[in-house]
C-alpha cells in the first residue's frame, strides 16, 4: 500500500499548504490548498512563487478539481500539483491527464492496482496538459505540430 | 458506417479487460457493492428491481447488419430473448447476470460496440437524426461530427465526474427528429458563406424541471466545435450545482445564471481554450467523413409503387418516408405492435432487421429516439418483399407518429426509480385506439409516458404526456398536453388532478374527441391545442 505517490523528480514539497484566502492575502507561503468550489484562477498572479498546489477532492464524484488542475497547467504552472482527499485508484489516470503529478489520498492505495491502472490505456482521444499525443495527432502526424 | 481503426479497437478492448478485472474482484469479494457501483455504472451496468440491466451504446443510432445480429445473439444467449430500444437510441438488456457482463462486452467489442459512458455523470452517447445522410433537407450528414464527438467524449479526463449526466445531440436539418433542444447541449449544423458550423443550444432537458434549450451561439466554425464544447463543459463542471442531484443538470445552471451570463462565461473560457490546440485537425474530420458517404445507389430507378395490395398500401403510406435518391425510400419499422411493449424486440425480430439491412439497405440500420427502427436506403422495388417479411415477424404495424406510436420508459416493471408502471398503460392505450382508421383520422399525435419524474419517457415533450406518480402507495397518472420534442419544442402543461390507469385512458379519449370535434382544416392535435388553449380540454376532461 502506498500513502503518497509522486511523479516528480526529487523531494516532495513538505511545507504545509495554506488556504486560498490566507495565501492571496499576504502570506509568504509557497504552498496553497484549493477546496472544491474555489476558483483556481485566483492563484494565477502568483504562479511563480508557488511550489505546491494541493487540490482537495471531498468525494471522488466531485470533479471540480479536474478543472482546477487543468486551468493551472494551462496557465503555465510547473510546480507540484497534488490531489488530496477521496482519491481512488480508478481516478488516477484522469487526474494525471489533467496535470496532477502527486497524490496523497485519504486512504492508502494498492501499489499494484495503481500501477496497472496508470499503464492500462496505450492511447487517449483528447489533448490535455499531460503531453500525451491524442489519437488524432498520431493519425495525422504531418498535420499536427508537437 | 464508421469503422474502428487499431486505436479505436484497442481502447474498446482495453475497456473490456478493465471491466473483466473489476467484475472478478467484485465476484471474489475484494470489492464491496459500494466500491463496485461507480465502476459498473461507468459501463452502463445498473442493478434494477429484478436483475442487472446492461445498456449498450449505439452511437448516433447507426448500426450495421453485423452489429444488429450480435445484439440479437446476445439477447438470445444472455437475456430472456429480448432487447429494449431506448429514447436515447441505445439498447438495454433487462435480465443480465453480473458474471456474464464482461463476456457480453467482449462480444460487443468484436463488432466495434461498447457500453462506455451509457451511465454515470459524464458525457453520454451522442444522439443524432435517424434520417442522417438520407434526409433531403440537411446541410450535411451530421454523423461525422457525432463520431468526432464520440471519440472526444470517450474517457474525457476533465469531464468524467460532472455534477450530473450530460447529453449531446447533433442534427443538420430544419426538421428536428432528435429532440435536440431537450438535450444538455444541442448542436444544429448550418452553413454560412459556404462554411459549415454549428448553432449551439445549451441547458435543455426533461426530468422534474423541463426546459427548452436557449441558443448560446449562432455559429461556431466546424473546426472549433470541440474547444467550444470544452468551454461549455468547463463552466458547467466548475459552477453546476452539486448540493442537490435534482438541481445539478446544466439547465439549472443556465437558468439560475441567466442565459446571457452563462454565455458570457463560456465565451470567456472559449477565448482561452481555442488557442490551446484542442481541436483535431481538419484532416481528422476528412478521415471520418468518407465512412458516411452515400452508398452505391443504382441510378435511373423508377419511383412507381404497386399499391394493389391494400394492406401493403396502408403500411407504405405510413411507414415509408421520402429519400433523397430517386427510386429509394426510407423504411420505418414500428416497434409498437398492438398491445406490445414500446421499443421491445425479440432476438428473432432483431435478427430479421439485421438480415433486411444486409439484403436491402446497404447494410445499415438506425434506431430512433421514438424507439423504432429505420432501414435508411431501400429500393422502392423491394418494399413489398420487405413488408411481407416484417408482417410475418409481427413488425408491420402502420402507426408511425400516430397515437399508438407511444414512447414509454420501462417503468415499475423493471426500473428501481419508477413510481408507476408505464408499460401496461401503453398497452391499454394501444388497445383502446387499435382501429387504424381511427388512428389515421386522429393524425400525428405523439403520446409519451414516464413512470416517474425523471421523465425517461419524455412525457414533457408529448403532444399528450402521461407521468406516473405514487400517491399514498397507489399509482396515479398525471396528464399533460401541448408538449413537443420537434423544431417547435415545448413543454406540456398539466391538465389537473391525476387519474387511475383506466381513468387516464378515458381522459385521453375525451381529449381526442374534443380535438376531432373542434379541429380546423389541416390542423394536427397539437395545432388545435395551441389555438384553443387548455381550458376547453380541461372542461372536457373534468367537466
Amino acid at each position: 500500500m502506498v500513502e503518497f505517490l509522486s511523479f516528480r523528480e526529487g523531494e516532495a514539497t513538505q511545507e504545509p499548504a495554506v488556504t486560498v484566502e490566507s495565501f492571496t492575502g499576504q502570506s509568504n507561503s509557497t504552498a496553497v490548498r484549493i477546496e472544491a468550489g474555489e476558483d483556481a484562477r485566483e492563484l494565477l498572479p502568483y504562479l511563480d512563487r508557488l511550489s505546491l498546489v494541493e487540490v482537495n477532492f471531498p468525494a471522488f464524484g466531485d470533479g471540480r478539481g479536474y478543472s482546477a488542475a487543468r486551468i493551472l497547467r494551462e496557465a503555465g504552472y510547473a510546480g507540484e500539483l497534488r490531489a488530496v482527499g477521496d482519491v481512488l485508484v480508478d481516478q488516477l489516470v484522469a487526474m494525471r491527464r489533467c496535470g496532477f503529478d502527486s497524490f496523497r489520498p485519504d486512504k492508502a492505495l494498492d501499489d499494484d492496482a495503481a500501477e496497472r491502472a496508470l499503464n492500462r490505456y496505450a492511447d487517449v482521444y483528447q489533448k490535455t496538459v499531460d503531453g500525451r499525443r491524442p489519437v488524432w495527432a498520431k493519425r495525422h502526424p504531418e498535420n499536427v505540430n508537437g | 458506417m464508421y469503422r474502428y481503426d487499431s486505436y479505436d479497437q484497442s481502447i474498446v478492448d482495453t475497456r473490456v479487460e478493465e471491466f473483466r478485472d473489476q467484475t472478478q474482484r467484485r465476484l471474489a469479494g475484494q470489492l464491496t457493492e459500494d466500491q463496485f457501483k461507480p465502476l459498473r455504472l461507468m459501463n452502463g451496468l445498473y442493478l434494477q428491481l429484478h436483475a442487472y440491466m446492461l445498456r449498450v451504446a449505439i452511437p448516433y443510432g447507426t448500426l450495421s447488419g453485423k452489429q444488429m445480429r450480435k445484439l440479437g445473439e446476445i439477447a438470445a444467449k444472455y437475456d430472456k430473448g429480448y432487447g429494449h430500444f431506448t429514447t436515447r437510441q441505445n439498447l438495454q438488456y433487462n435480465w443480465i447476470k453480473l458474471a456474464d457482463a464482461p463476456e457480453i462486452l467482449a462480444e460487443l467489442a468484436t463488432v466495434e460496440m461498447h457500453a462506455i459512458q451509457t451511465s454515470g455523470n459524464c458525457i453520454r452517447n451522442i444522439s443524432s437524426d435517424q434520417y442522417a445522410g438520407v434526409a433531403a433537407d440537411e446541410v450535411a450528414d451530421p454523423r461525422p461530427w457525432a463520431e468526432l464527438l464520440r471519440q472526444w467524449s470517450t474517457f474525457h479526463p476533465e469531464f468524467t465526474y460532472l455534477p450530473r449526466k450530460f447529453k449531446i445531440a447533433v442534427i443538420a436539418s430544419e426538421e428536428d427528429r432528435s429532440a435536440m433542444k431537450l438535450h444538455d447541449i444541442g448542436l444544429k449544423l448550418v452553413k454560412r458563406d459556404g462554411q459549415i458550423g454549428a448553432e449551439v443550444y445549451a441547458g435543455g432537458g426533461m426530468g422534474r424541471t423541463p426546459m427548452v434549450a436557449p441558443q448560446i451561439s449562432d455559429f461556431v466554425p466546424e473546426d472549433e466545435i470541440i474547444s467550444y464544447l470544452e468551454a461549455c463543459l468547463r463552466v458547467y463542471n466548475r459552477y453546476g450545482r452539486r448540493d442537490n442531484k435534482y438541481k445539478a443538470r446544466i439547465k439549472i445552471l443556465v437558468h439560475e445564471l441567466g442565459v446571457d451570463e452563462y454565455k458570457r462565461q463560456v465565451e470567456e473560457e472559449f477565448a482561452h481554450m481555442r488557442i490551446l490546440g484542442l481541436n483535431p485537425p481538419t484532416e481528422e474530420l476528412n478521415r471520418i467523413r468518407p465512412f458516411f458517404a452515400n452508398p452505391a445507389y443504382e441510378q435511373g430507378l423508377s419511383d412507381d409503387l404497386d399499391r394493389s395490395d391494400p394492406a401493403f398500401a396502408l403500411w407504405a403510406d405510413r411507414q415509408v418516408a421520402a429519400h433523397k435518391q430517386p427510386g429509394y425510400a426510407i423504411v420505418n419499422i414500428s416497434l409498437k405492435p398492438r398491445g406490445g411493449i414500446p421499443g421491445d424486440a425479440s432476438a428473432e425480430q432483431i435478427e430479421l432487421a439485421a438480415e433486411l439491412a444486409e439484403n436491402y439497405s446497404f447494410d445499415e440500420l438506425r434506431v430512433t429516439h421514438a424507439q423504432n427502427l429505420v432501414l435508411p436506403h431501400v429500393k422502392k422495388a423491394d418494399l413489398y418483399t420487405i413488408w411481407q417479411k416484417l408482417d410475418a415477424a409481427g413488425l408491420a404495424e402502420a402507426n408511425l407518429d400516430l397515437i399508438t406510436d407511444i414512447i414509454a420508459c420501462p417503468g415499475l416493471d423493471y426500473c428501481s426509480l419508477a413510481n408507476a408502471r408505464s408499460i401496461p398503460l401503453a398497452q391499454k392505450l394501444s388497445e383502446r385506439f387499435a382501429s387504424i382508421e381511427q388512428q389515421k383520422d386522429l393524425g400525428e399525435l405523439k403520446v409519451k409516458i414516464s413512470g416517474c419524474i425523471n421523465a425517461c419517457g419524455h412525457h414533457h415533450a408529448g403532444h399528450i404526456g402521461v407521468l406516473g406518480v405514487d400517491r399514498k402507495g397507489v399509482e396515479n397518472f398525471q396528464l399533460s398536453l401541448g408538449g413537443s420534442g420537434a423544431e417547435d419544442a415545448a413543454v406540456g402543461q398539466i391538465t389537473g388532478p391525476g387519474f387511475s390507469e383506466d381513468g387516464v385512458v378515458d381522459a385521453i379519449e375525451k381529449v381526442t374527441d374534443l380535438y376531432l370535434a373542434q379541429r380546423e382544416e389541416g390542423e394536427r392535435f397539437l395545432d388545435t391545442y395551441r389555438r384553443l388553449g387548455m381550458k376547453p380540454f380541461k372542461e372536457a376532461i373534468y367537466g
